[in-house]
């Protein structure tokens, strides 16, 4: 593993969401974490499906339930390099949404005359699963 | 290249294990573990599910949590193998990577 | 820990960062600058004030790298680096920076 470790090649990781924002603490831990690890620069991905979907739903407001609103932190992740969020578009039929219910996400593009992208990829589930079997490392939340 | 998933959760109480088995690739292999044992069980609703996945991947149980159930080797649907706690080991030294379904 | 200002209690983690953002203000900012022993100047505000918006519109305090970024696309190229954010804030750019902000501990800030 050490050769591994001392290799200059990023590694590809991939953060799997499958959960609601606020109703568990994990969408948040895993925000965290992808911000902490940012500072690590690998390539790495975001990957929305099932639940996890909500994470970037448009319009959340959060006063009532007294919990801190950490969606518009997404929006921060292009500042952090990370720039690729693949959304399940089964996921999102599923639960009778479309890409255009989720929040306007973008990086810019530093080879490209810092140009707005969209962050947000909308994936087939058989594409899901291509680019989870593509990964040094899976992570769960 | 492939996967070993594992699924803790069972069929009946999350989706966990159906999201699973749809993102398997040729070649993944899936353990069942925890409560998602009872996911394998043969003659439930799920069991055609767990039979379809079994065409594309491997599927496991790991035999101590299986055991903890009450249940064995002729309770699994067809196909579905047991490993005990060496045989988690293996699995995970002969995929390139690990992922742990929440 | 808490600080005290014009009659005024503000609470405070024990190392200092307020607990409640919105109770903020520039007088507190200052007595709090003081006991990071910062003498306050126009490129300190320009910094905190800078971390305050950022915090406004993503609900978080950019890490250095990233702040450093930011900063170069507001200010200009010799305002964003680390060496004059350290000047500034020789403790940290990020924690004491942060912390006269009103700001929480940013994410990941050993």
């Amino acid at each position: 593993m050490s050769e591994d470790m001392d290799d200059d090649v990023a590694k590809k990781f991939l953060y799997v969401n499958r959960k609601a924002p606020y109703g568990t603490i994990y969408a948040l831990e895993s925000l965290e974490v992808v911000l902490i690890g940012a500072a690590f620069e690998q390539d790495v991905s975001l990957a929305f499906l099932d639940d996890g979907v909500y994470q970037l739903i448009d319009g959340q407001k959060t006063t009532g339930i007294g919990m801190k609103n950490f969606s518009p932190t997404y929006k921060a992740l292009g500042d952090y390099e990370v720039t690729k969020l693949y959304v399940e578009k089964e996921s999102l039929e599923e639960r009778g949404l479309t890409v255009d219910d989720l929040m306007d996400i973008v990086y810019e593009d530093e080879d490209d005359d810092w140009e707005e992208k969209p962050s947000i990829r909308l994936v087939s589930r058989a594409e899901m699963a291509e680019i989870m079997a593509d990964q040094d490392v899976v992570l769960s939340f | 290249m492939s996967t070993l998933h594992t699924v803790n959760k069972s069929p009946f109480d999350r989706s966990t294990m159906a999201s699973c088995l749809a993102h398997l690739k040729a070649g993944d292999a899936v353990l069942i573990i925890e409560d998602g044992v009872v996911g394998a069980r043969k003659g439930t609703a799920f069991a055609a599910t767990v039979t379809a996945a079994i065409g594309n991947a491997e599927v496991f149980v790991l035999g101590p949590d299986l055991a903890a159930r009450g249940m064995g080797e002729d309770d699994l649907v067809d196909g579905v193998k047991i490993v005990d706690y060496d045989g988690f080991v293996d699995l995970v030294t002969k995929h390139d990577r690990t992922q742990a379904w929440l | 820990m808490a600080y005290e200002l014009n009659g005024e209690t503000y609470a405070a983690d024990e190392e200092g960062y307020l607990t409640d953002l919105s109770k903020w203000n520039p007088e507190l900012a200052a007595l709090i600058a003081v006991d990071e022993k910062i003498d306050m100047t126009d490129e300190h505000w320009e910094v905190v004030n800078f971390l305050r918006e950022y915090y406004d519109e993503y609900q978080i305090a950019p890490a250095i790298r990233v702040l450093v970024k930011a900063m170069k696309k507001k200010f200009g190229a010799e305002k964003a680096s680390n060496k004059y954010l350290y000047e500034l804030f020789p403790y940290g750019p990020a924690k004491q920076a942060c912390k006269i902000a009103g700001l929480p501990k940013p994410t990941g800030c050993v």
